[in-house]
């Protein structure tokens, strides 16, 4: 059992009805005027859509905006690669939608385990960043009458998703680099590329700076600041296969949480449905196809377990088998929602034919997704012109011509809905330490409907932290400029070096890949798609086991004083390890199911997530108590004042 | 079933931009036709730490063709043989068995060598620093329905967006111009209303800076958009050219 601390936690919600939270927050928060704002140094890590989106707003407010990110240009954030779209009330289908219907969804998709403020003010500033996008000349899809166009997502039943081609995710991003380009013309914000946050500064009790190593150099630096921002994505990464970037990592959250800032429900961590499957022991990472392929694709596997078999042995073609014999099961199970059910369900439903013997690729671990009915409906240009990048990208990777025949696919591990604990300010428990977009937990609750990634961290960036932060910094403008020379600033920077010191020294026998792929085997076969108490207990003991392995038999060739991509691979490992572990714990605690978390002991009748609310309905916050030691536990209680909390449906 | 292949890879090693650089021979054996080139070198990659040496530095990160950081030039091509895709994309399935595959970095006097593969593209972020944006600052906008945009302007913008700043089309130049990148940014800022109020500053200050950085000037060869991985039109050079006459034309 965790140990659970008697901290009692303020979410700072405002008062109020909740439609009014947010107006009345920004009516009385206290502000910073503009000739004080420029002596205020802000930190931003990461340039993804929160980080760009971020650094750029408070730089036009005239902060003095410092950003860094690990690539080589603040565009190559992996955010970039988002493909479906974004979500936003405007309602402009006029099929029902409203601010409160996109909060409700948003609720009920994260399987009620989100705060109600949070998500009702993300809900309200959607329709401002559509606008704000397009005022950036963001190329979103448009009709002929000239207006933008939208699709569905799952989740949903309104069209409310507006999307660049399957290229959604880059075009905001670039709109969000480009505004962060004008900024940097204009001075008020200096990018730092290729250098990565090793280590928060605290200096009386506040984040006062970062330590980060220069990845070209290899030398480690000292950086000052009033407050500092992280903004540096999720750490779906600790599986080693999944749709992030090979670079994506979550060491700048956890040494976040070594300093004291709570990490908050590790254990929520996204399984996508549609990502190409698994081929070999030599694969680097899983490609996702986009969510809005479920608009027009139907999955299927057989129903007959004879053809299921044939598949499987490479003796029948997909093509071959009848439509009667074809079991669509989410349309089956599900018959509200079809194909379109949120991600969680879509997820566990693959598993559950696949685990039932239905998988119909060699490994038996793929269902398909057809677009036969698809082309026989629209023509096969009208669904070229949706999705013919991703089925170009499909076919270069799979080899074979989804448009003759159904693509395959298969769950993988795509996104983190816990992260950095944040209060309704997006200030983390430390104070001056705040947190945005994946990197922290708020909005989505156990689950992430699709669409709404792009719009969180664009919420947070261009239209939340801008304002919330004032609320600290106004307090802030006495505060001199801190010198790099403070003992903290020594102190934080000896302790990276005594650390990258201590790796080198290591001299095992170890590639860092090696030791984090069977990391991922851990975390995917223990503390994967369906866990128990059983599978996490031995997970714990299997991390404590890779744990050892790392600091016995690892090697890192080369120096330290200079590029070195195998000891920046090392480092993020070793807090992969970590975040593991956290994982572990918090899904050990968690004894029900909901959203992606899913507990086998916790399950109806119909193999659906059997919530707790009685007992769990609360924000799991782990606090750090010291290397090797087990976190302490605090509960932030969710109370629903505004919806009724209710099992999810979406079969009627 | 893709089947295995044993090849020759011959790659580029340099220790830093100032640093000789030369070719290292590797053997490589049944490699799998269903991996890609990134996940081929690092198996390659993997053997070298084995042995005790220094892996081959490359950029990569997303793997899925869209973050524009792979830039390996192979077999005389930027991101390979392939048309219409990155490195990352490529896979070995696209070579023979007993063939000989050579790998060099981007090769431009704008995008010095930082080690073996890896090339410093900062220029890239200096030009679009120089203009590659809308003055506007957060909030306050329009209506995102306040003014229509012709379904077909927003496929021509999009056509142009979708650049993934790579820097294939500098490799691929003999002049090393960098005329594709500008031209393809300058467009999708001409083409929609939101961006024409400074399209012509836009194109005068984003080609001074790709000037001053030391790129090479557009001699119409066109092997830029024969190996970009997005496909990007040369017509955007020819409304990069529009532009830049215009604004020139007005001073």
């Amino acid at each position: 059992m965790a140990k659970i601390s008697s901290i009692k936690v303020d979410s700072k919600i405002p008062e109020g009805p909740l439609a009014e939270k947010w107006t009345n927050y920004k009516a009385h928060q206290k502000l910073v005027n503009p000739a004080n704002k420029r002596k205020l140094d802000i930190i931003v890590v990461g340039t993804g859509l929160a980080g760009a989106s971020a650094a750029a707003s408070l730089g036009a407010m005239g902060f003095n905006v410092l950003n860094f990110c690990i690539q080589d240009s603040p565009r190559r954030a992996h955010s970039i690669a988002a493909q479906g779209g974004i979500n936003a009330a405007k309602n402009y289908q006029n099929d029902g939608d409203s601010v409160y219907r996109l909060f409700y969804d948003t609720i009920k998709g994260g399987d009620y385990r989100a705060r109600e403020a949070n998500v009702y003010r993300l809900a309200e500033v959607s329709g401002a960043i559509i606008d704000q996008c397009v005022a950036q000349c963001v190329p979103f899809a448009r009709e002929y009458g000239g207006l933008l166009a939208n699709r569905s997502f799952g989740g949903a039943q309104v069209s409310r998703t507006f999307y660049a081609r399957g290229q959604t995710g880059q075009q905001l991003l670039l709109g969000a680099y480009s505004a962060l380009n004008y900024q940097v013309s204009q001075g008020t914000v200096k990018v730092f590329t290729r250098y990565e946050m090793l280590d928060l500064v605290i200096i009386d009790g506040r984040a006062r700076g970062i330590i980060a190593r220069n990845l070209v150099t290899g030398k480690v630096e000292r950086f000052a600041a009033h407050a500092v921002v992280i903004g540096t994505g999720g750490y779906g990464n600790t599986y080693f296969l999944s749709t992030n970037a090979m670079g994506s990592n979550g060491s700048a959250a956890l040494q976040c949480y070594r300093k004291g800032a709570w990490f908050a429900n590790p254990c929520y961590a996204q399984i996508h449905p549609t990502c190409i499957p698994v081929h070999g022991d030599k694969q680097s990472k899983l490609t996702l196809m986009s969510e809005s392929l479920r608009n027009d694709g139907r999955i299927w596997v057989p129903k007959k377990l004879e053809d299921a078999k044939a598949l499987q042995a490479g003796k029948k073609h997909p093509n071959d088998i009848p439509d009667e014999d074809r079991d669509f099961y989410l349309e089956r199970r599900y018959p509200a929602f079809g194909n379109l059910v949120p991600r969680d369900v879509a997820s566990r439903a693959a598993k559950e034919r696949c685990d039932a013997g239905f998988g119909v690729n060699n490994t038996g671990l793929a269902v398909f997704l057809d677009f036969k009915y698809a082309i026989q409906r629209l023509g096969e240009d009208v669904v070229r012109q949706r999705y013919g990048n991703l089925f170009d990208m499909y076919e270069e990777i799979a080899d074979t011509n989804p448009y003759k025949e159904p693509m395959m696919i298969f769950p993988a591990i795509h996104y983190t809905m816990g992260g950095i604990w944040v209060d309704y300010e997006l200030q983390t428990s430390v104070p001056g330490l705040f947190a945005i977009g994946e990197a922290n937990f708020s909005d989505h609750g156990a689950n992430r409907l699709g669409a709404s990634a792009l719009m969180q961290g664009l919420a947070d960036g261009y239209f939340v932290l801008p304002y919330t932060i004032q609320n600290y910094l106004s307090d802030q403008i006495q505060v001199p400029r801190f010198s790099t020379d403070a003992p903290e600033f020594v102190a934080a920077e000896k302790a990276v070096t005594d650390k990258i010191a201590k790796l080198m020294a290591i001299k095992g026998k170890r590639s860092v890949d090696s030791i984090h792929k069977e990391l991922g085997h851990v975390m995917w076969d223990y503390v994967g798609m369906a866990r128990t108490k059983e599978s996490l207990e031995t997970a714990l003991k299997k991390l404590a086991e890779v744990e050892t392995l790392f600091w016995s038999d690892l090697f890192i060739p080369g120096a330290a004083d200079t590029l070195n991509v195998e000891l920046e691979k090392a480092l993020r490992l070793l807090d992969f390890i970590e975040i593991g572990k956290l994982m572990a714990y918090d899904a050990l605690n968690r004894e029900e199911s909901c959203g992606g978390h899913f507990r086998e002991e916790h399950q109806t009748e119909e193999g659906e997530a059997k919530r707790d609310d009685e007992n769990f309905s609360y924000v799991a916050c782990w606090k750090y108590t010291g290397d090797g030691q087990e976190p302490e536990l605090i509960k932030e209680d969710l109370n629903y004042q505004y919806i009724k909390v209710q099992q999810r449906n979406y079969k009627n | 079933m893709d089947k295995n292949i044993s090849f020759t890879l011959k790659v580029w090693r340099q220790r830093g931009p100032k640093e000789k650089g030369a070719f290292a021979t590797y053997e490589m054996k049944d490699i799998p036709g269903d991996t890609s080139f990134l996940e081929m070198l690092d198996i390659l990659n993997e053997s070298l730490v084995n042995k005790g040496e220094e892996p081959i530095v490359f950029d990569h990160d997303c793997r899925e063709g869209i973050c524009g950081m792979c830039s390996l030039y192979v077999n005389g091509h930027p991101h390979g043989p392939a048309t219409g895709a990155t490195t990352c994309q490529l896979y070995m399935r696209r070579f023979k068995d007993g063939d000989t595959i050579t790998v060099e970095p981007w090769r431009s006097a704008a995008f010095p060598v930082i080690r073996d593969l890896m090339v410093d593209r900062t220029a890239f972020d200096k030009i679009q620093q120089a203009g590659g944006y809308v003055s506007i600052n957060t909030g306050g906008m329009p209506d995102a329905n306040a003014l229509p945009i012709g379904k077909d302007i927003a496929e021509e913008a999009m056509d142009a967006a979708a650049c993934i700043g790579c820097g294939a089309c500098v490799a691929a130049c003999k002049n090393g111009s960098a005329m594709l990148f500008v031209s393809a940014k300058v467009s999708q800022f001409a083409l929609l209303p939101q961006g024409k109020p400074e399209a012509a500053k836009r194109a005068k200050s984003m080609i001074a800076k790709m000037d001053e950085l030391g790129f090479g000037n557009c001699t119409n060869t066109r092997a830029c958009e024969a190996e970009c991985p997005k496909c990007i039109s040369i017509s955007n050079i020819a409304r990069l050219n529009r532009e830049f006459i215009k604004a020139k034309l007005k001073d």
